[in-house]
């Protein structure tokens, strides 16, 4: 990051990118400060994990090589990236339907709909946890993905509904009108013209929809019992030292960079889709 | 190719607004037919009808002699030209254009084929791997033309095509839709709220009002003989001039003067059973300034002397504004078509004012009085109550 130093002979407008970059650096530097220092600190030796600098004296994997030695964590790495794909899938295919639904039609109830989803988007997550887990214990479903994956589905889904309704909202649906002219079914107008032009707007929900599923520790931890199910967040939280008095602090934050890859690769991924301005030059002159 | 009937066609929107009321209009095989009226007077509703994008309430629309009313979008064989293009963004020029083809399920060489022939026709070749949205607004207007001429369809709908663009490229564009619908011949509806647009492009005109259908006819048909004040004010630029009236033993008193009767005109007022107080209305291009008329003619017609208060020289023309003493014409029809349209522009003083069209000879200048002739022959009377032309002596 390049800071200019102000100048006095320097032009209003010269003054003003300076104080943006000012400003944006303090914000970086403010997010990415503990991230650096989890990266750093899962380089780290035992030894040297406690010496408060930034840049490690000493370079190590032995973290990484630790928590990939263990089954266990490879297993929760194997269940967050099934769980969080199967669910954030299933709640972009509903939620697509759905705000298509509310976007484009007028049907008896539609505001009923909308306000209910807002609801469960507000409601405390953590009063959900014994209720869900004397039923999932009911049902079998205690322990296994889809015991995961629905309540996952049941939060995502107002998040989905309500971002993709708001991407809904902006396409010209004239294009619909001159696709079904043009020959198109119902079906063809959808997924010919509609369908592309709503596509960036189900990549960020599907972004979203897939940090929401990655992130979450607090079902994670409370529906599930053993490896068969447990997803990196919880797996971590179980995490021990060689010895009962050895603090876990390495393998742990190694464990939190590992789990931050897919994220990354998942946003640069679908970045790429999201094409701003996608829609001009359909209407007008 | 075939012929569209629309057969007491009317809508009535979910809301309950009657947008269109008994709509009786039969457009042959290969006509070029154009929808015009005000804003709000369902014109869109009604060519959306016949695309199919809008229910038909009640009554029938046959194409080709087949009732259409129950069949989708697709399986009624026309393609539609969108006020905003409706162009596909994500689609280049070619691909919207072959975008119809290939529902159709045409062989890939004839897709090429078709589309570039099209592209030829409309002057797009140059363009067709760019995208919508870096094309000038008349260019993009012609790939709208292009996706609905390439498929050869049973009739074209275009819903104010030409509207979004500028006046001059709008003169322009409306000699090729013209020129491509005469070479193509396949039976268009055109729908405009532009009265020039109504009279330089159609075969015949339907004037909507309210969503009813005020009268049908050639340009030319409605210009000579409007069916009531809203079709007379509607057609011609500038608009009819509406004085009232009253018919007394055989002529016409009003501002402009005592006018006589013509037998014609009088045969007809007695047929009409029209009332004493009477619109009349007279075009400004059926004045002329009286010095430049000949002699005998003069005697014929009607000379008026007054103030000239604004004049304006076209070059080829001169207009000459006049206030008239008295009360402005009244009537609803004519109230709604002067919020649409404008005529009431400088009469808003309640004062009634004339228009008048004289050859570029004349001697008229502003803040001088001239005598202007016009043939009694010419005028054209109004019942005021219901706006029915008491001198029309159409088919
Ligand atoms: N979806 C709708 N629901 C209810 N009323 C409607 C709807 N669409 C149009 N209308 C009403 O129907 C009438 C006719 O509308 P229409 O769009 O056909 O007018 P138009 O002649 O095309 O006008 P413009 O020149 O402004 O396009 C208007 O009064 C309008 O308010
Ligand atoms: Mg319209």
């Amino acid at each position: 990051m390049v800071l200019e130093v102000p100048d006095r002979r320097m032009s209003p407008e010269a003054r003003r990118r300076a104080k943006w970059w000012f400003v944006n650096a303090v914000v970086v530097v403010y997010a990415l400060l503990p991230v650096l220092w989890i990266v750093s600190l899962s380089f780290k030796t035992k030894e040297t994990i406690t010496d408060g600098r930034l840049l490690p004296r000493e370079w190590t994997l032995e973290n990484y090589r630790a928590i990939f030695g263990t089954s266990d964590f490879v297993r929760a790495l194997v269940n967050s990236v099934g769980i969080a794909l199967i669910s954030t899938t299933i709640a972009v295919v509903l939620g697509t339907m759905a705000a298509y639904a509310i976007a484009r039609l007028d049907f008896p109830g539609k505001r009923a709909l909308v306000g209910v989803s807002l609801l469960i988007a507000m409601f405390p997550q953590v009063s959900l946890v014994s209720p869900l887990f004397e039923m999932e214990r009911g049902l079998g479903l205690f322990d296994t993905w889809p015991g995961l994956i629905l309540p996952y589905i049941t939060f995502a889904l107002p998040l989905a509904i309500y971002t993709l309704s708001a991407f809904f909202r902006e396409i010209p649906w004239e294009l619909e009108k001159a696709a079904k002219m043009d020959g198109a079914t119902p079906a063809q107008a959808f997924l010919k013209v509609i369908a592309p032009l709503a596509a960036p707007g189900v990549f960020t929900t599907a972004i979203l929809v897939f940090i929401f599923c990655w992130n979450d520790f607090l079902f994670a931890l409370s529906l599930t019992s053993t490896e068969r199910s447990r997803t990196v967040p919880a797996a971590m939280s179980f995490f021990s030292g060689s010895s009962q008095f050895e603090d876990p602090t390495g393998t742990t934050c190694a464990a939190a960079v590992v789990i931050s890859v897919p994220i990354i690769v998942f946003v640069l991924f679908f970045q790429r889709r999201i094409v701003a301005g996608l829609t001009s030059g359909a209407v007008k002159g | 190719m075939a012929e569209i009937v629309l057969d007491k066609v009317s809508k009535r929107y979910p809301d309950g607004a009657v947008a269109v009321r008994d709509v009786d209009v039969e457009i042959a095989d290969g006509e070029f037919v154009i929808l015009v009226g005000p804003s709000g007077c369902g014109k869109s509703t009604t060519l959306n009808m016949i695309a199919g994008l809008e229910d038909i309430t009640s009554g029938e629309l046959r194409i080709g002699g087949q009732r259409m009313n129950e069949r989708a979008p697709k399986d009624r064989d026309i393609a539609m030209v969108f006020q905003s293009y409706a162009l596909y963004p994500h689609m280049t020029v070619r691909e919207n254009m072959a975008f119809p083809l290939r529902l159709a399920k045409v062989d890939k060489e004839t897709v090429r084929r078709k589309v570039e022939e099209a592209a030829r026709v409309l002057d797009l070749t140059q363009h067709l791997d760019r995208r919508p949205a870096n094309l000038s607004g008349g260019q993009r207007q012609r790939v709208a033309m292009g996706r609905a001429i390439v498929r050869n369809p049973k009739a074209f709908l275009m819903d104010e095509p030409l509207s979004n663009l500028d006046a001059k490229l709008r003169v322009q564009m409306r000699t090729e839709v013209s020129r491509l619908q005469k070479k193509l011949g396949t039976t268009t509806v055109y729908v405009t709220h532009d009265q020039t647009e109504a009279m330089t492009l159609g075969d015949r005109v339907v004037v909507m009002r309210a969503g009813v259908v005020q009268q049908v006819g050639s340009p030319q048909f409605l210009y000579d003989h409007p069916a009531n004040l809203f079709v007379a004010g509607f057609i011609g630029s500038p608009s009819m001039n509406f004085v009232p009236a009253g018919v007394e033993e055989g002529v016409l008193r009003g501002p402009l003067g005592d006018i006589p009767l013509t037998d014609r005109v009088r045969r007809l007022l007695t047929e009409a059973k029209a009332p004493r107080e009477v619109i009349m209305g007279v075009r400004p291009e059926h004045f002329e300034d009286a010095a430049l008329v000949e002699e005998h003619a003069r005697a014929a017609g009607v000379v008026h002397r007054a103030q000239v208060d604004v004049l304006e020289s076209m070059g080829s023309d001169k207009y000459a504004y006049f206030s008239l003493g008295g009360e402005r014409a009244r009537s609803a029809e004519l109230e709604e078509l002067a919020a649409d349209v404008g005529i009431a522009d400088l009469s808003s003083s309640g004062a009634g004012s004339l228009v008048t069209r004289l050859s570029a000879a004349s001697g008229a200048r502003e803040g001088e009085p001239v005598e202007v002739w016009f043939d009694p022959d010419k005028v054209q009377l109004f019942d005021p109550s219901s706006g029915r032309n008491l001198t029309y002596s159409g088919d």
